[in-house]
Parts: C-alpha cells; structure tokens; sequence
C-alpha cells in the first residue's frame, strides 16, 4: 500500500511537471536579461515587459480584445439568456429543434466557422473589421451561454416567478428582476467564461479582421520574428490576466454555489 | 369548442407566441451567421476557381481534386493519425492522474488539485504551442538538460517534428481529460465497490470490472472533444509542425492565404467535417450502448 502511494505520488509530481513545464519557462525566460528566451537564464530583467507595454501595435490589440471579448459575451449572455428563459418556461412547439439549432456550433470547429462567416461576408461586400469578429465570437460563445443558463433553469424559480406575476409584475419584469438575479451565478460565470474564449480565440479572429487586429492575432505575426522573449512577456501578462479571472470567479462564484 | 377549450387554445397560442419573441433573437443569430454561412460554404465547394475568379458553375471537381492529389490525401491521413495519436496518449496520461487526484487527494484539497492540473490550460493558445517551440528548440531547455547529463552527444531536432506537434496536443487534452475523467470518478457512488469487495473481488478486479466500465462516459465525452478540437486545429501543427509534413487545417488555411482558392478550401472544410462527423456518429451509438 506504501509503495502504491509513493507510485502515485511520484507519477502526480512528473504529470504536474509536464503540465507546468511549458508555462514555468515562458515566465522564467520573459525576465531574460539577453535577447534569447533559452538557456542560460541571465537575469532578471524587466526590459522585455517595459518593451510590450511601450509596442502600441501591442496594446491596441490588448484593447481590441478586451472590447471585442466584453461586448461579445455580452451578446451572447442575452441572447442565451433569453432563448433558455423562453424555451424552459413555455416549451412551445419545436423546443427541441431550438436547441439543437442554438447548442449546434459547438460541435464544428472554428476554423470551419471562421471560413464560413469569410466567404459570406466577401460575398455580402461586408468588410472586415472589429465587428465581424466579435459576430463570430458570438456564434461560438452562444451555445455555451445558452447550456449553461438552459442547466441553471430550474423548476424551483417557477414558483417564485409565478407569485410575482400573481403580485402585478409583467413578463418582462419577471425575467428581468426576478429570474435573473437568481440566476446571477449561472449568468457571471457564462459571461466570464466567454469572455475568456474570445479573448482567447485565434482562428476566426485572424480570418475576420484586417486593420484592428485582436491581441493573439497580433501575438502570431510576433511569432514571425522567431523566439523573442518579448512573446514571452506579453504571454505572461495574458496568462496572468486570465489567471487572475480564474481565481475570482472560484472564489466568488462556484465558491458560493457549491455552499447552497 | 366548449369556452373554456376555446380560452385553453388561445393561452397555449399567447404563450407560444410570447415564448418566440425570447427565443427568435438567438435562432435568427444562429441562422444568419452559422447556418447561413455554412450552406455558402456547402455551394462554394462545388464551384470552381479560374485565374483570380470564382466562377459559379456546379460541379464535384474539387472533391474528384482531393482524392486525386495525393498531398491532400496524405494531409488527411497525417490529420488522422496525429489525431489518433494525441486522443490515445492523452486518455493514457489522463486517466491515473484524474485517478489519483479523486482518490488519494484528501476531499479539501481535491478542488485546489484540480485546478492547478488545469491552470495552464488558461494561457493563451498561441503562447502555449510557443512555450513549448522554447522548451524543445534546438537550443532550448530539454535538449540543454540532456546533453548537461550526457545523455545525448547532439542536440536532438525535436521541434518542428510531428512528435512536437503531438506533445503539444498532449499537454492541452491530458489538461482536457483530467476534467471530464476526474468528474465522472466522483459521481461514482462508493456502493459500487463495496459492492465488489463483499463479492471478493480484489482491487484491481474491483477497477478492472467495475469503476473502468462505470466512467466509460467520462472518457468518452472527453475523448470526442480530443478528437473534434484536435482534428480542426491550425495553430499548434502550424507552430510546431515545421513544414515538412501538413495536417489538413493547414492545408485548408494554405488555400486561402497563398492562392485565394475559396471553393477547394470549403470542399476541404466540407471533408474535414463529414469525417468529424462520422466519429460523432460512431461516437454517439457507442454511448448509448453503454448507458442500455
């Protein structure tokens, strides 16, 4: 039973390893003091930081994204929002078929999505910018807003709800300040973690734009110039970023919903 | 019709009439920019390119193409087996992990466990696939320690390989699978086992018998996420692949960069799908099987 333990303890610490390697490097060498991200490490230096945050071509992509991936999830929350509040409180006909037309992007890959929405917009003559994008970004967020708040729709609010119709209040009324602070936590997370997919999302977003690139649009023509540890820094404020958005939806979030 | 069948009817009609103006937004926005798109991109792999133009005339040319060029077949098949690979590595890695992460992490401590298992799955996908250009470049750190060690004479070439590509697959799915295997585990009632115990069955009959079969699921569904994201993704071969051998999304990503050749890369993309597709099929009746 020891030997078992100590087994498992030491294939834990080797995936860990294998898990972290990858990340563990990528913020070591972005405080290389040398213009190469490899080995040896001489440092720590924080030119390559003060580099990203003095490229404006880097910023302006930081600030496309974070527009593009707030004002996107933003979207597909209400939209989510909205056909699960419709399709759960008055399953009218074809509910099934709703669904399955809402939640079917997840099951295509981006790329294929991304080329899509490229050829229909070149044919349609929209150009490409910023909005094509976060329009993309909403197709493939969607699905995911709509499962998550379909999955928090519970039975037990309808009671709730129908003693506030009872009590005067309109449809409209009722969804918006009865059900959905009740469905704050479902809602917070599907927000958070869409706006970490966009913020995320290479493909459509580099098959989209043109002028106003979004962060790892810009992140990638970097990538040109081989190993360079400023690809280094920008990735570890990224990481850090996301990081940090992680750790406060746990503690917000899923913290409070798993104490109900 | 009685009054009250009469009152019945227009109710169910009101509702379902007010049930449609909350779900018409997210369906007219799936149809406009997902299904619309898609049957564009269905018609314009049966048109043709001439010179710089795209010229609508029906035919099944770029398919009859596909399997006549034998470097898009073999696109196909190194997507495949790159695929098959990274999915059966993965699952391998995975599971034990997930393993000992639901049964030998005290119960406080499992979360925090979790989480750390998959924190670096919130670095930015480009970054990632670049990390790991770093950690296997010629000069880079692997290839550092071993010759440090004297295990090797000659720094290995391990980046731009197929074995890099794979490895950084890896990383993302065992990060992938760890969730889903590590979720089925727990919901695994502990009844299961006593159950075999009391039987006389020995652990290893109790994992073999009885908890492999039960998160089945769990593999399943994580497997088919394996498949459906690696299969369809650009960057991590593009990163790390070098040029030597492609995988289908590169081909595809080739059509329209380098010669603008919408309808070979939708009928591509059609492939591409048709062959995610068949899995999911596959996939699909194998669940249910199990849960029969």
């Amino acid at each position: 039973m020891r030997a078992a333990s100590i087994a498992a303890a030491l294939y834990a610490a080797v995936l860990y390893g294998f898990i972290f390697l990858p990340v563990a490097v990528l913020v070591l060498f972005s405080f290389q003091g040398g213009r190469f991200p490899i080995p040896p490490f001489n440092g720590p230096s924080l030119a390559w930081y003060a580099a990203v945050l003095g490229d404006a071509k880097l910023m302006a992509a930081l600030l496309n994204s974070l527009v593009v991936a707030v004002v996107s999830s933003a979207v597909a929350c209400l939209l989510g929002f909205l056909a699960a509040y419709g399709l759960a409180r008055f399953r009218p006909p074809g509910t099934a078929l709703s669904r399955a037309l809402i939640t079917a992007p997840l099951a295509v890959s981006t790329l294929i999505i991304g080329l899509g929405l490229l050829m229909t917009f070149s044919m349609a003559g929209v150009e490409r910018s910023l909005l094509t994008v976060g329009i993309g970004h909403v197709v493939i967020n969607l699905p995911l807003c709509f499962a998550i708040l379909s999955a928090q729709m519970g039975d037990h609010q309808v009671n709730i709800e129908r003693a506030a119709r009872d009590l005067g209040a309109s449809e409209v009324q009722v969804m918006a300040l009865v059900t959905a602070p009740m469905l704050a936590p479902g809602l917070i997370a599907a927000f958070f973690l869409s706006v970490t997919f966009s913020w995320d999302e290479f493909i459509i977003a580099f098959l989209l734009s043109r002028f106003d690139v979004t962060l790892p649009v810009e992140i990638w023509s970097l990538l040109r110039s081989g190993l360079n540890p400023k690809t280094n820094a920008v990735g570890s404020i990224v990481f850090l970023v996301s990081i940090v958005l992680v750790f406060l939806l746990e503690l917000t979030v899923f913290r409070k919903a798993a104490r109900r | 019709m009685s009054p009250a069948a009469n009152t019945d009817a227009q109710a169910r009609r009101r509702d379902s009439a007010r049930a449609w103006s909350f779900v018409a937004p997210a369906v007219l926005w799936t149809a406009a920019f997902f299904v619309v798109p898609f049957a564009v991109m269905a018609a314009a792999s049966l048109w043709s390119r001439v010179g710089t133009d795209i010229v609508r005339i029906w035919s099944l040319d770029n398919y009859v193409g596909f399997f006549e060029k034998p470097h898009l077949v073999a696109a196909l098949v190194n997507s495949l087996e790159v695929t098959a690979l990274v999915t059966a590595v993965s699952i391998v890695l995975a599971y034990p992990l997930a393993f000992i992460i639901a049964e030998k992490v005290p119960r406080r401590w499992q979360r925090l466990a979790l989480i750390l298992a998959v924190l670096p799955f919130w670095t930015s996908y480009v970054v990632r696939s670049y990390s790991w250009l770093l950690v296997l470049a010629k000069n880079g750190i692997v290839n550092q320690a071993l010759l440090g060690a004297g295990v090797i004479a000659e720094p290995l070439e391990l980046a731009s390989t197929r074995t890099a590509t794979v490895i950084g697959f890896v990383h993302f799915f065992v990060m992938l699978l760890t969730l889903t295997i590590y979720a089925n585990l727990v919901q695994l009632s502990p009844n299961y086992r006593r159950a075999a115990a009391d039987l006389g069955a020995s652990t290893v009959q109790t994992f073999v018998h009885v908890v492999l079969p039960l998160t089945r699921p769990g593999i399943m569904v994580g497997a088919f996420l394996t498949f459906v994201l690696c299969i369809g993704d650009y960057i991590t071969p593009q990163i790390l692949g070098g040029n030597q051998e492609l995988l289908l999304p590169q081909v595809i990503m080739l059509q329209i960069g380098r010669r603008a050749d919408f309808p070979n890369a939708a009928a591509l993309s059609m492939i591409l799908m048709a062959v995610v597709t068949v899995v999911y099929v596959a996939c699909a009746r194998f669940l249910k099987i199990e849960r029969a």
